[in-house]
């Protein structure tokens, strides 16, 4: 699988958007490492490049500096083993759930067997929706319809930008555990980006915080216990929470 | 077609019918004929061949204009609005084009194109072809970001964003477009049809009105607003199949 090496590295990582009048620096010197089977969480104040961060790793958008490398070799466009779920979901509102599931599939000309299709549904709890449409779905299925897209992948690292944040808090409890159960169970890595210090700490082996005004990296926050759904009554948890939010009280 | 639009349209037919009844007594009966006397005609007129070859000859100019309105003004309007820079480029260009009223041309495109169908078939194309490609540019522009980048994510290349995200997301606001401009194609059908030709409900209507046949004129008007409603409801009826989500 070739993931001895370097699995994910940014180094000296720089975003600057320029249009006709202005630029704009979001991203500025990252550096950053992800090894195979990790999670990351990304925090950070509203504008710190958050996203930007993620969507330059999904290939999206095009760093004015620095280099990603993924599995060993440079990474500048959309990568076929990495899979992202935006902050909406990204479903096509056109198309059926069974089609939005598959489409990442038909792009890529993977035959997907129709056990595994059934496997994925099941273990994401959306058995019965084929036919619906993502307007008649809940946030929290939606939610569900978008990792089952990206899991049908395979992929080796899934990015999720603020995947819980329209969610009621009883449901995203368990679509974070339902993260952390689908993680045990395959071999991936991913990075989550959240602005709800929790879920950082209840995801994230490492807390990454931006900083805004440095526009670079301000802390990372190691969390080694994470990894359970017992965690969040740890006191452990609770002094994690409360350090992370000490940093980005000290960003404001 | 719906059960609600079904009892509107029957509420609307009976309110035309004692409307036109009542204005046809009060007006006399040779400048506006009653509905009995025009539907009587209407059967009489619908039985011979003669009517139908009106009804053919407008039906195939309104079809035709309105396929080569939206094979020409339909993918232009996609390419357009998803992608800026070609759009910028044109846009002087539609701007110029839109607000002329191309009716006016029509002794122009009457000379070019020779008064037979095809003239009048590129004079209606013409006035369809701004509306339907102003409409499928302007729905093609309101494409999320985030759609985009999940198109793109999932390993969808240029073709397949046309495919998945443009297309479907224009198709509503070209069925709307379809709509408006059968309305519009039927008003510009007639026009051309009263002049320099002999076959159309056009035709049939100045005719008729010629020969002060005045109930021959209103089966003529009444058969030219059905073709109105019959493709105007056909477009809905598709926009419901193909854009259920919309509805949603």
């Amino acid at each position: 699988m070739g993931t001895s090496g370097k699995f994910l590295a940014l180094e000296g990582l720089g975003k600057t958007f320029q249009n006709e009048k202005e630029s704009k620096t979001v991203l500025e010197g990252v550096d950053l490492e992800l090894a195979f089977r990790d999670c990351l969480a990304i925090v950070g104040p509203s504008g710190c490049g958050k996203t930007t961060l993620l969507l330059a790793i999904a290939g999206l958008i095009a760093p004015t500096a620095g280099t990603i490398t993924f599995r060993d070799g440079p990474l500048a466009a959309p990568e076929r083993r990495i899979a992202l779920v935006l902050q909406h979901y990204g479903l096509f509102p056109w198309k059926t759930v069974a089609a939005n599931i598959t489409l990442g599939a038909r792009l890529q000309n993977i035959d997907v067997p129709e056990k595994r299709l059934r496997s994925v549904k099941k273990e994401l709890d959306i058995e019965g929706l084929d036919h619906l449409y993502p307007a008649q779905l809940s946030g929290g299925q939606r939610q569900r319809v978008a990792l089952a897209r990206a899991l049908l992948l395979s992929p080796l690292l899934l990015l999720l930008d603020e995947p819980f944040a329209a969610i009621d808090t009883v449901t995203r409890e368990r679509l974070q555990n339902n993260l952390l159960d689908v993680f045990a169970q395959r071999r991936f890595s991913f990075i989550i980006v959240t602005h709800n210090i929790e879920e950082a700490v209840f995801l994230g082996k490492r807390i990454v915080v931006l900083d805004s005004n440095t526009r670079g990296v301000k802390a990372i926050v190691e969390n080694p216990g994470m990894g359970g759904t017992q965690y969040r009554n740890d006191p452990v948890f609770f002094e994690r929470t409360t350090e992370l939010r000490g940093i980005l009280e000290g960003l404001e | 077609m719906k059960r609600r639009t079904i009892v509107v349209y029957a509420a609307t037919i009976v309110l035309i019918y004692f409307a036109w009844y009542a204005l046809s007594l009060m007006l006399g009966s040779n400048i506006l004929p009653d509905p009995f006397r025009v539907f009587a005609r209407g059967f009489e007129e619908i039985a011979t061949n003669a009517f139908w070859v009106h009804v053919e000859a407008s039906l195939l100019r309104l079809l035709a204009a309105l396929f080569f309105a939206f094979i020409l003004a339909v993918p232009a309007g996609l390419i357009l609005g998803s992608n800026e820079r070609l759009d910028r480029l044109f846009a002087p260009l539609i701007y110029l084009g839109y607000p002329i009223p191309k009716v006016v041309l029509m002794p122009v495109i009457f000379v070019l194109f020779g008064l037979g169908d095809l003239g009048k078939i590129v004079l209606i194309t013409m006035i369809i072809f701004f509306q339907l490609l102003i409409t499928t540019r302007d729905s093609a522009r309101k494409i999320d970001r985030e759609i985009t980048y999940s198109l793109r994510s999932l390993g969808g290349g240029r073709l397949d964003f046309f495919f998945h995200v443009v297309w479907p997301v224009s198709l509503p606001g070209i069925f709307t477009s379809l709509r408006i401009g059968v309305g519009t194609a039927v008003a510009v059908l007639f026009l051309v049809e009263s002049i320099a030709t002999s076959e159309g409900l056009g035709f049939y209507i100045i005719d008729s009105w010629g020969r002060a046949e005045y109930a021959t004129m209103f089966v003529g008007i009444i058969a030219l607003s059905i073709i109105g409603i019959v493709m105007y409801e056909i477009f809905e009826l598709l926009e419901r199949k193909f854009c259920k989500w919309k509805s949603l």
